[in-house]
């Protein structure tokens, strides 16, 4: 069963049609590369499945019972985390504490309950082992690299233990090196059975990392099929216009 | 391990504590801190001070006053502080200032007890950062355009409360409210202890608890923190509250100090608060500060305007000091920034 499946999902802004009919599956322990031009309607998809708001029409189905989502709480209450292109972390915190943000560990009792910044340090730094990234979770985020801030933006759905993650644009502002370091985070997601949605302009990374490939065009999707049988060529063809769908 | 018994006996248990949550050094922390700093240069200044004028600057009564004086720019600075982090301004603390100082006035003429005098005080204080903070985070102005409002307001109120008279009848309460901000224990002003006591409270709240990570968030990097769940507007709001009622708290002791409220108490005192926090090390983009630098920042613009005094240079020039001080410590910043960079 789908972990998330979205049908005939339609979303209007006034007369300006940004998606039409789109039906969307994810499975667990797959990484599906989203693709398409800009205002093809990605992240319009992206923002509905995270909640920011709801489809115009159609319905989703998360782990087989509908969902409605109001706000992007709702989603990631039901486990749907964003991770976000322009990697929404305070560079003045601390790794741990840019993990655990909105919820920080405490300690004491009662009304008396005071940050535990050793727990927090301890565990963010098993999810960045788990990750194998070399993050130090005492460390401000100010100084890190971009992919060391990846690592901390995926260390914190890696906490909240969601079942899916939407990636937008993950290696679009690092150096090329830490795009290695990127892909192979997503690798590890995969590998815990988590279903990973990337987002991405970048071909190379897409079929790098990617299960399965979906191309939108307009607002329509054109192309849903495994990476194996697709090709660079016929998806630039598939984003362009040049080829129809596939 | 030298060092590391070193920051343990500084501060007992709790520099364990630190140590492990960070993993740096607390005494390398503390050298890579402006207030740190701050604090050599209140030292030094304190010496170099008491070698010119042996008679006059390092006696009791010059201390006293020295402390007194930063004491309540020091309480504001506290509040100042918090709005400061979240990376916002507040421009009104002075005129919020004069307005609880009369409010308190005229709650005591009236013959009323002293605490009521306190609560209106607060209250009146209270509304203002509500009104500040209301603005702010949930219609979305610009805390400059907002508590510039609230300056220019709060003043305009208070000189209409006051019919632009001075209330120094305080009525049969009157010698409790003054005992309370005139007072001084163990040859301190009551308003430094205050101080004293507001800034562990403050530290406390900043570095240990969830709200006081939630201000530094806000200010760190404001989307990121809603996008993590983080009750931004809450926050804000909270803080434009706090600040207003260090104001409120400061103008209670002044007024207790000085037996009498008027409605210009506070004029311009903002600029000496936002420099204090600044001098302590607080950035104006947001992010970050402390308690321990808005207590730091006021005594150190105390000093030299005394040290001024003493030296007999012109007390006019003191504005010219204290502004090429935020400058400084603005540049200060950045430097340091673009080192970390």
């Amino acid at each position: 069963m789908a972990v998330l499946e979205l049908q005939g999902i339609s979303k209007h802004f006034g007369a300006i049609e940004a998606l039409s009919q789109v039906d969307f599956t994810l499975d667990g322990g797959e990484i599906v590369g989203l693709m398409g031009d800009n205002g093809a309607g990605k992240s319009t998809l992206v923002k509905i499945m995270a909640g920011n708001f709801p489809p115009s029409a159609g319905r989703m189905m998360l782990e087989g019972r509908p969902v409605h989502f109001h706000k992007p709480v709702d989603a990631r209450a039901a486990g749907i985390e964003v991770v976000y292109q322009d990697l929404a972390l305070c560079n003045n915190l601390t790794a741990s504490a840019n993990v655990f943000l909105a919820r920080e560990k405490m300690r004491g009792f009662g009304p008396f309950r005071i940050l535990d910044d050793r727990a927090m340090n301890e565990r963010a730094r098993e999810l960045f082992a788990e990750l194998k990234s070399e993050t130090l979770p005492a460390e401000k985020v100010r100084l890190m690299s971009g992919g060391q801030r990846q690592a901390v933006a995926i260390a914190r759905t890696h906490l909240s233990q969601a079942k899916i993650v939407l990636m937008d644009e993950p290696t679009a502002a690092i150096s090329v090196r830490q795009v290695a370091e990127v892909l192979d985070l997503l690798r590890r997601l995969r590998e815990q059975g988590m279903a990973v949605v990337l987002i991405s302009h970048r071909m190379p990374d897409v079929f790098d990392v990617a299960d399965r490939i979906v191309v939108l065009r307009r607002g329509h999707k054109v192309a849903d099929k495994p990476i194996r049988d697709s090709s660079p060529e016929e998806v630039t063809g598939l984003i362009t216009g040049a080829i129809r769908d596939a | 391990m030298a060092r590391q018994e070193t920051s343990d006996t500084v501060a007992g248990g709790l520099g364990r504590h630190i140590k492990a949550a960070t993993e740096i050094p607390f005494v390398r922390r503390w050298l890579a801190a402006q207030p740190f700093w701050v604090a050599v240069a209140v030292v030094l200044i304190c010496a170099v001070m008491s070698w010119l004028e042996p008679d006059s600057f390092p006696t009791r009564d010059n201390f006293f006053n020295i402390t007194r004086n930063f004491a309540y720019i020091g309480i504001m600075a506290l509040g100042m502080m918090a709005v400061i982090i979240t990376g916002g301004i507040d421009l009104s603390v002075g005129s919020v200032m004069g307005l609880t100082g009369i409010v308190c006035g005229l709650v005591l003429q009236a013959g009323h007890s002293w605490w009521l005098a306190v609560l209106a005080g607060l209250g009146a204080g209270a509304l203002c950062g509500l009104v500040n903070g209301v603005f702010v985070a949930y219609v979305g102005l610009p805390s400059f355009v907002v508590t510039l409002g609230m300056l220019a307001a709060a003043r305009s109120f208070a000189v209409v409360l006051s019919e632009n008279k001075m209330i120094y009848e305080f009525g049969p309460d009157g010698d409790v409210f003054t005992a309370i901000g005139g007072g001084e224990i163990a040859g301190v002003s009551n308003m430094v202890w205050l101080l004293l006591a507001m800034t562990v409270v403050f530290g406390f709240v900043f570095r240990f608890t969830r709200w006081g990570r939630h201000v530094y968030a806000v200010g760190g990097n404001e989307a990121a923190a809603r996008l993590a769940g983080v009750a931004v507007n809450r926050i804000k709001l909270q803080t434009y509250t706090l600040c207003a009622l260090t104001s409120a708290i400061a103008a209670i002791m002044v007024v207790g100090w000085q037996g009498s409220a008027i409605n210009a108490l506070g004029t311009g005192y903002e600029l000496r608060v936002i420099a204090s926090t600044v001098i302590g090390g607080a950035n104006l983009m947001g992010g970050e500060g402390g308690a321990f630098g808005a207590f730091i920042g006021a005594t150190l613009i105390e000093v030299i305007r005394n040290s001024l005094l003493m030296a007999g240079i012109d007390s006019n020039w003191q504005g010219a000091f204290v502004g090429a001080f935020i400058v400084l410590a603005v540049l200060l910043q950045r430097i340091r920034g673009s080192r970390a960079d």
